[in-house]
């Protein structure tokens, strides 16, 4: 009874599942057809055989298969034998996964998966807009993550070009290499030549401007993190008291750094810092520290203030009332509670001040290198794939950071017993 | 309780009225609630609200025509005194007579000795170009000037007597002014002191500052479009699904910008990967590949990327708890889906839409660094004048008066942030 309801259903939606494929291979056809600029007929009699021999694979699939599953296997391993013959390993894999999906779209199409899990009473429109909506969804998701994965094949481009050479699309290897992650390495050093024992290190470590850079940043960061850290903790605890006075002014103006345009910042502290004479204190970083811990200083607040909301404030009265001081209570219960709010928000603050460059431009003394000058300077000069190895590497710094601020808030959120929303 | 001890004060163990004592108590509480937050107030306005303070006094100060300033020693010595006097006894509008050119002559020998006479003739440059060289000049054979001094004047420079530069020389007599924030918007003054617009050649600014609300209404329109359906796709999926899919709108929010403006040159360049890829399917010549970077194009893709996280966060924290039953009973009344999603679940996202627009807005207003970079001539948006102003042409009044001005607009849309949304409610990921 039941097979016999399901063979009914696969032979009433033959006629709609193979027109479709066969309008979708006419259409592929046509748009590479179009790319090798062929002929009207030529195209034409290509978009009529494909469209036939696509509907008849997919009427073949469906009839001989019983299942997805074995449909998929068959088929993936011709089209991994086809793409062998055609040309290369890179090839066969590229076939295998490419029938795989086409065996999987056949069935998904002709059984009428597509209506699984979604409410029975959409009407057919309603279906096709929604898998319309998922796929303009898609498109936004590449467009937001294309631009930055892009960058990451293109910086072991062999050649000093900005685009995908014919190696490397054909997966040769002689289309890769890492020589401007070398030249990250190498430039600025004394001697680049030697040979690589230990006194090419030493230079490196010495002389290399993108390690100099490094150095600067992270020294600067760090310094800007702990001041930036420190002073918002401690007031994110203040301003989270219900006691607290003025508390939204007080807020508005932490806050504002965010807010105020990084250009009116950087030209107030211009205006500051030479009417106070910074440079002649002769302390090094001082200036740029000060400003990068007031940029990171907003981002603090708001990660601390947000794990102390819902906060129950009878946890310390109950310290107290154990004979805790307010030190020790600080430490042994709300630190815990706290602790991966502040842990975020110190690396957010790390984050903004290892990615600033406007302040630096403005403020920073001439040997006050950090990477994003560094950046700077060099996509506005002489802009080299060596750019793009940097972003690499900043890229993979990023992924980690997001790992753990990630994970610091399901903790965060565990620790406090909020369902994460 | 008898009636005698519930008439009687209540008090503390040591006898103090409670409700005084519970007075105290709060004082306590709320000093030590602002001690807390002190040190971190006193930094930020130390390092953040002085230094724009600074640069506010800037824009209406500027006394590079009253004061020189000798570099290295920082001696100060007050410059053009004699013509100040002048000033200060005719009333504007006055023909400059032989006692004018003689006050003018006197301070000449003073910029002369003090080489000063550069800095006042840019301070005059900033209003009437042209004027350092005539300074410079002047200075230069300050001690060759004899009476009539008008004619003498006259000899080196016909323009000397020109009114306009003696409106300029009268307005920067005073440290104090506001013709930067005229230039600011276009405006200037005529000889007798009446506000104009300046020639239609040169205005600059007003048209800089539509340019950069136009393309912040655009690029927060282009991030609410983008935004909205990820939004609502992360808010409806299940949590193990959306998780996911949110790293795909954090990690860019995590990159640093300047690697993402790289990543947008490298793509859009016309030797780059999209138009490359156009070329490859045949949709685009090879000889009319699109220019896509160095003009607003670039600056309108680039920067709706970079800001498009900021949007959709906003969206996704109103929209989770929205309840999806809403909804389905609108279906369940005859509801066409368009009708139930116009209706019921697009009003609930107000709140969401307004607190990501202006976020995004206000960002987008004061950028710098990706209209720098992919900008071009055309892409530039007000930040940029200003750090040309601040870079190029060194007019740091007219760089601190444009920067007020764009600090106020700002401010008042954070302003209308707070009360519309609330900073408590900002959140990071």
């Amino acid at each position: 009874m039941n097979t016999e309801l399901s063979k009914n259903q696969a032979t009433a939606s033959f006629r709609f599942s193979l027109s479709l494929f066969a309008l979708l291979s006419a259409f592929v056809v046509l748009v590479v057809m179009n790319a090798r600029a062929s002929g009207l007929i030529e195209a034409a009699t290509a978009m009529l055989v494909t469209s036939a021999v696509a509907a008849g694979v997919a009427f073949v699939l469906v009839s001989v298969f019983d299942t997805k599953r074995t449909a998929m296997i068959v088929l993936g391993a011709m089209g991994l034998v086809l793409g062998l013959f055609a040309g290369g390993v890179g090839m066969a894999i590229a076939g295998a996964i490419l029938s795989v999906l086409i065996a999987h779209f056949v069935f998904w199409i002709h059984y009428r998966h597509y209506r699984d899990g979604l409410p029975n009473y959409l009407s057919s429109n309603e279906i096709l807009w929604h898998y319309t909506y998922l796929i303009i969804c898609a498109v936004i998701f590449v467009f937001l993550i294309a631009p930055i994965l892009v960058i990451i094949p293109l910086s072991f481009n062999v050649e000093p070009y900005f685009t995908f050479t014919e190696k490397m699309l054909a997966f040769d290897p002689d289309g890769y290499s890492a020589r401007w992650y070398d030249l990250l390495l190498t430039f600025g050093m004394l001697e680049p030549d030697a040979p690589r024992d230990m006194s090419w290190w030493a230079d490196a470590w010495a002389n290399a401007n993108w390690i100099n850079a490094a150095k600067n940043s992270i020294i600067i960061g760090f310094f800007a993190t702990i001041l930036a850290t420190t002073l918002g903790t401690i007031a994110a605890l203040g301003l989270s008291r219900s006691e607290m006075p003025y508390r939204r002014a007080i807020m508005a103006i932490l806050i504002s750094p965010m807010i105020v345009p990084i250009i009116i910042v950087a030209t107030g502290l211009f205006f500051f810092y030479s009417k106070v004479g910074i440079h002649t204190w002769g302390i090094p970083y001082f200036g740029v520290v000060l400003a990068h811990a007031t940029l990171g200083i907003p981002f603090v607040i708001i990660t601390v203030t947000a794990t102390l909301v819902g906060f129950d404030h009878s946890l310390t009265r109950a310290a107290a009332s154990l004979g805790a001081d307010p030190v020790a209570t600080f430490r042994r219960v709300q630190m815990p509670l706290i602790l991966p709010g502040v842990v975020s928000g110190a690396l957010f603050a790390f984050v903004t001040s290892f990615d600033e460059v406007v302040v630096v431009l403005f403020v920073g003394a001439l040997d006050e290198q950090t990477i994003p000058r560094q950046m700077w300077n060099g996509i506005r000069e002489q802009i080299s794939p060596a750019i793009l190895s940097v972003a690499t590497i900043l890229v993979v710094i990023s992924i980690l950071l997001l790992t753990t601020v990630e994970l610091l808030r399901r903790r965060s959120e565990r620790l406090r017993g909020v369902t994460p929303h | 309780m008898s009636d005698a001890t519930a008439n009687q004060l209540l008090t503390t163990a040591d006898g103090k009225p409670l409700k005084s004592a519970l007075a105290r108590a709060e004082r306590r509480a709320r000093h030590r609630a602002f001690l807390l937050v002190l040190p971190l107030l006193a930094f930020i306005l130390i390092t953040f609200v002085t230094p724009i303070a600074q640069m506010l006094h800037q824009s209406v100060y500027n006394e590079g025509f009253t004061m020189h300033t000798e570099i290295g020693s920082g001696e100060r010595t007050p410059i053009m005194v004699n013509i100040k006097e002048w000033f200060d006894q005719n009333p504007a509008g006055t023909e400059p007579d032989e006692a004018a050119f003689a006050a003018l002559a006197e301070d000449m020998k003073t910029l002369r000795e003090l080489r000063a006479a550069g800095s006042a003739g840019t301070r005059i440059n900033y209003e009437r170009s042209g004027t350092r060289s005539m300074f410079t000049k002047a200075a230069r054979n300050a001690n060759k000037l004899e009476p009539p001094f008008k004619e003498a004047f006259i000899d080196l420079d016909e323009d000397w007597t020109d009114p306009a530069l003696w409106r300029v020389m009268r307005d920067a007599s005073s440290a104090y002014t506001m013709n930067f924030y005229l230039a600011a918007i276009d405006l200037t003054k005529s000889p007798d002191g009446d506000i104009t617009s300046v020639a239609q050649n040169r205005q600059v600014y007003v048209t800089l500052f539509q340019r950069t609300l136009f393309l912040s209404v655009l690029i927060t329109f282009l991030t609410f479009a983008l935004g909205y359906p990820v939004a609502h796709l992360l808010a409806t999926l299940p949590l193990r699904y959306s998780n996911l899919l949110m790293i795909l709108v954090l990690l860019p929010f995590w990159t640093s910008l300047l690697v993402r403006t790289t990543s947008w040159m490298v793509l859009l360049q016309s030797q780059g990967v999209i138009n490359d890829a156009l070329v490859g399917v045949g949709l685009l010549g090879d000889e009319n590949r699109l220019q896509m970077m160095y003009n607003q194009i670039g600056t309108v893709v680039a920067m709706t990327h970079i800001l498009l996280p900021f949007m959709v966060l906003p969206l996704y924290s109103v929209m989770r708890p929205i309840n999806p039953s809403y909804v389905r009973a609108a279906r369940s009344l005859g509801a066409t889906s368009w009708t139930a999603f116009w209706r019921i679940y697009f009003p609930q996202t107000i709140p969401g839409i307004g607190a990501g627009a202006l976020l995004v807005f206000i960002l987008s207003v004061g950028y710098y660094i990706t209209p720098a970079l992919v900008g071009g001539a055309s892409g530039q948006l007000i930040s940029n004048l200003i750090a040309f102003h601040m870079q190029n042409s060194l007019n740091w009044s007219l760089a601190a008066a444009l920067a007020a001005l764009l600090l106020g607009g700002v401010l008042i849309l954070y302003w209308l942030y707070d009360r519309l949304v609330g900073i408590d409610n900002l959140k990071l990921g």
